[in-house]
């Protein structure tokens, strides 16, 4: 049995095969269970299929659906948080932090994976990442797991320097993309812009974290 | 959802005129435009379970989609560009406008009952 336990969070169902599937993959090839915490359903997405098969009203119940299918591919565990999509910047910070804070502790995280807060281009991955943080940093520091956050932003290279952690995924590239295709709603738009962007798809096959510091 | 017919969205936005309604109203070009593409901005706009009661309304074609138009006692509700429309499970009149790569850019739906936060929680 490991003592190890990964505790990915992010806020929307892909967000997580798109971020770290490769590094999922990986951890759970060692054996070690990561819990994938999901903030909202990502009911206000804009992709809806294409061709079109969801709706606003429908989209959420597709997105959980679409979750579990990828969570089913790489062997995870998935909980919602229950925000609600586009809206996480406007809940109180602390709240959202204290609410995190009692899962990690409830499964005992060795390793927090987020956004890295201010370079995650959408403003969801910005709070929550913020949010995230906070709530590892009220863990006590002999039980406090690592964090590591993933930047989006185009700047972000140029501000923060190379990220420390830079894992080839390659070998898990089929997991990855079994992952990402499983979210039948979002792919086809995410798939198409990536292929019309070539470096933006190459991209995929790196995941690169930048590890938060806590002295 | 499918093509407008004006003729039956007309007669849906009849049947709920001087009623209290909910109203989703929402536009969006996404989080990433400005991500992908540094030239475009980031706009966007929603009011959820906005709960009025319009005197009538209407919807008119542009040719290829619509504009939809409820007058309020003190103000309006408008929409541009939806095309596509469904008259859903719960008689909820959803209407939307959708691009190439059939990703939503509006979106109007009115309902006698409030949207839920989510799809029924066990479908």
């Amino acid at each position: 049995m490991s003592e190890e336990h990964v505790v990915v969070i992010f806020p929307h169902p892909d967000d997580e095969s798109f971020g770290a599937s490769g590094t999922i993959a990986k951890y759970r090839e060692k054996g070690v269970p990561v819990t994938y915490l999901c903030g909202t359903l990502g009911e206000m997405g804009r992709n809806m299929g294409n061709p079109v098969f969801a709706n606003r009203e429908t989209l959420s119940s597709y997105r959980k659906k679409e979750l579990e299918e990828a969570a089913k591919q790489l062997d995870i565990n998935v909980e919602y948080l229950g925000y609600r999509d586009k809206t996480l910047e406007f809940e109180p910070i602390e709240q959202v932090a204290s609410h995190l804070k009692e899962k990690i502790e409830d499964l005992n995280a060795t390793l927090v994976i987020t956004h890295y807060p201010g370079y995650a281009v959408h403003p969801d991955h910005d709070a929550l990442g913020a949010a995230a943080v906070e709530a590892v940093k009220k863990i006590d520091s002999y039980k406090r797991p690592e964090v590591w956050m993933h930047a989006i932003s185009n700047n972000h290279e140029a501000e923060l320097g190379e990220p420390e952690l830079i894992y080839d995924i390659t070998p898990y590239w089929e997991h990855k993309l079994a992952a990402i295709k499983a979210h039948l709603s979002q792919a086809d738009g995410m798939m198409s812009l990536l292929n019309n962007q070539p470096e933006q798809l190459e991209r995929l096959k790196t995941e690169r974290f930048y590890r938060y510091s806590f002295t | 959802m499918k093509p407008i017919s004006q003729t039956e969205v007309q007669k849906k936005i009849d049947s709920l005129a001087k009623k209290d309604v909910y109203v989703h109203l929402e536009t969006t070009n996404g989080a990433y435009a400005s991500h992908f593409n540094e030239e475009a901005y980031n706009v966007g706009a929603f009011i959820r379970n906005a709960l009025v009661k319009y005197q009538h309304g209407k919807i008119v074609s542009t040719g290829g989609s619509y504009r939809v138009g409820l007058k309020l006692d003190i103000g309006w509700i408008y929409a541009e560009g939806v095309s596509d429309f469904e008259i859903d499970d719960k008689n909820r009149l959803l209407m939307a406008g959708h691009d190439r790569e059939g990703r939503l850019m509006v979106a109007l739906e009115i309902s006698e009952t409030p949207f839920s936060h989510e799809a029924d929680p066990d479908e």
